[in-house]
């Protein structure tokens, strides 16, 4: 009988920020954009990680955050991790004029998912944040498939000196779009739901949280009456503006709930 | 916090082990996550576990205040280190615990036995003597993977404890072995899905169940399905009432 999780090599790693790095590994099962996998880094920890290529080699994008994504960004080719899913829900694809929002690494999740909607021929524009030019995330990968691609930056390096809210909230101001496609710190996106709800324009948000089982049923990523694993990563703006945690709090890994 | 991951594998849906090591937020959060459930009618029972008798029953008074209808004690994780697996297996621990407990509370309590044990049916017997109200079984059955190319655990503790339909067999043992010894109620637990399983529980001298991994599988609806499942299948076996059942599978074939 056959484990749940596959062990399979690194077959590619990629450099992509000083903070940032893309391990790609070949693995089967069929992955949507949206979806996360566990991946398990033998010694370490085994985390949640939205999928950054959806097609084979699959890839993640991994931020040094804290000691396991730190140790995840020495990786090398050839080293063997863990991986089990993907799970989680997906992108809607068939909205025609999406606009991205990404904040630091969490473009990591947009740019597989905008690569998909412009293969089907939907219109692209993305606002995407860091806090210096050197973080800047998928800016050349989103520009092959976008018709613009915007950037901020925390310290004025390169493009708009501020926030990327500043530049969604100017692009919605000017142009119609179906829906927004976001993923970046909380705060963040609750700034980009706020503009967007002014316009009408729907909003799906890709969420993180703790996990464990990633299977819904240990409650660790439990996000109001839902669990970021099952009903999620990806959520519509409705479902989070009612809850009193979006934004502001998230539980630790004893399930406590702590400040964001 | 609990162990750190991987925490979990599963063997298609025929088992799950696990290690997760009891993460929980602490008894002083209970309160207001009990409060939830409540408000919104359901009746809860409290789980608790602690290193020793005197914990228990700290722990366990606590849990009353929140407003919980029973208690369980988890006497049987075979994983949380010095938590619970030794209490668990030894039946003077047991006794110490549940006399504890019992001393501290007004509402009934259920003692969770372990079937890592040569004989569980005696950890029961401990139970009852000691004044349980009744107990459940089974916990988790101690149990390991290895990776072969990894050469090392595949969960982060190492040993941890396998739940589902793989051990259904290993809990109606131990249920009708219980059965055979105590006279208190006993709740059947381990690999339940269908209402079978079900059944086969109370066969074997259940008369209430719990149901924990097919959660998983099924999502939180598999009680409605359950419940209506077991409706159809005991009009179908032409049973008026359940109770009929209990422990009906047994030689004697009289239930208490």
């Amino acid at each position: 009988m056959n484990l749940v999780r596959t062990i399979t090599e690194v077959s590619e790693r990629i450099v992509e920020t000083p903070s940032t790095v893309t391990l790609r590994f070949p693995y089967s099962p069929a992955a949507a954009p949206g979806q996360f996998v566990m991946i398990w880094i033998p010694g370490d920890d085994e985390l949640p990680m939205s999928l950054s290529y959806t097609d084979d080699p699959k890839g993640v994008t991994i931020k040094a955050m804290g000691s396991t994504t730190r140790a995840a960004l020495s990786i090398s080719r050839g080293t063997l991790v863990g991986i089990r899913g993907p799970y989680g829900n997906r992108f809607d694809l068939t909205p025609r004029r999406i606009l991205l929002v990404g904040g630091g690494s969490g473009t990591a999740v947009l740019a597989p998912a905008a690569e998909a909607a412009a293969r089907k021929g939907s219109r692209i524009v993305a606002a995407l944040g860091a806090t210096t030019g050197a973080e800047l995330l998928f800016v050349d990968r989103l520009r092959s498939i976008a018709v613009s691609v915007e950037v901020s930056t925390d310290d004025g390096s390169v493009g708009h000196h501020g926030y990327v809210t500043d530049l969604s909230q100017r692009l919605l101001a000017e142009q119609r779009f179906d829906a927004v496609w976001t993923c970046g710190p909380e705060v963040m996106m609750r700034k980009v739901i706020s503009s967007a709800e002014a316009r009408r324009v729907p909003v799906f948000c890709s969420m993180e949280r703790q996990m464990k089982c990633a299977l819904g049923m240990c409650d660790a990523c439990a996000l109001g009456p839902y669990h970021v694993c099952t009903d999620g990563p990806v959520f519509p703006a409705e479902r989070l503006t009612t809850l009193p945690e979006f934004g502001r709090t998230k539980r630790d890994s004893s399930g406590r709930r702590v400040p964001l | 916090m609990g162990y750190p991951n991987p925490t979990i594998e599963t063997y298609g849906q025929w088992g799950m082990l696990n290690a997760m090591g009891l993460p929980n937020p602490g008894i002083e959060e209970y309160p207001q996550e009990i409060a939830v459930a409540r408000d919104a009618g359901a009746t809860v029972i409290g789980s608790i576990f602690g290193a020793d008798a005197e914990e228990f029953a700290a722990l366990a008074a606590r849990m009353e205040s929140t407003g919980v209808a029973a208690l369980e004690l988890n006497l049987s994780c075979p994983h949380a280190k010095g938590l619970g697996s030794e209490i668990g297996q030894d039946p003077d621990q047991v006794r110490a615990v549940v006399r504890a407990v019992k001393r501290a509370v007004k509402i009934p309590v259920i003692a969770k036995i372990t079937p890592n044990h040569y004989d569980p049916a005696s950890l029961a017997v401990a139970a009852e003597s000691a004044g349980a109200d009744a107990v459940s079984a089974i916990n988790t059955v101690r149990a390991l993977a290895i990776d072969v190319r990894l050469r090392r655990p595949v969960l982060a503790n190492g040993l941890g404890g396998l739940s589902g339909p793989a051990i259904k067999p290993v809990g109606l043992a131990c249920v009708w072995q219980i059965f055979e010894r105590v006279k208190i109620p006993i709740v059947g637990v381990g690999g339940i899905q269908r209402a079978d399983d079900v059944i086969e529980y109370v066969l074997a001298g259940a008369r209430a169940v719990e149901v924990g991994t097919a959660v998983a599988f099924e999502g939180i609806g598999i009680f409605t399905r359950l419940a209506k499942e077991l409706e159809e299948r005991l009009n179908s076996l032409k049973v008026s009432r359940v109770e009929e059942l209990v422990g009906a599978a047994h030689p004697s074939g009289v239930s208490r």
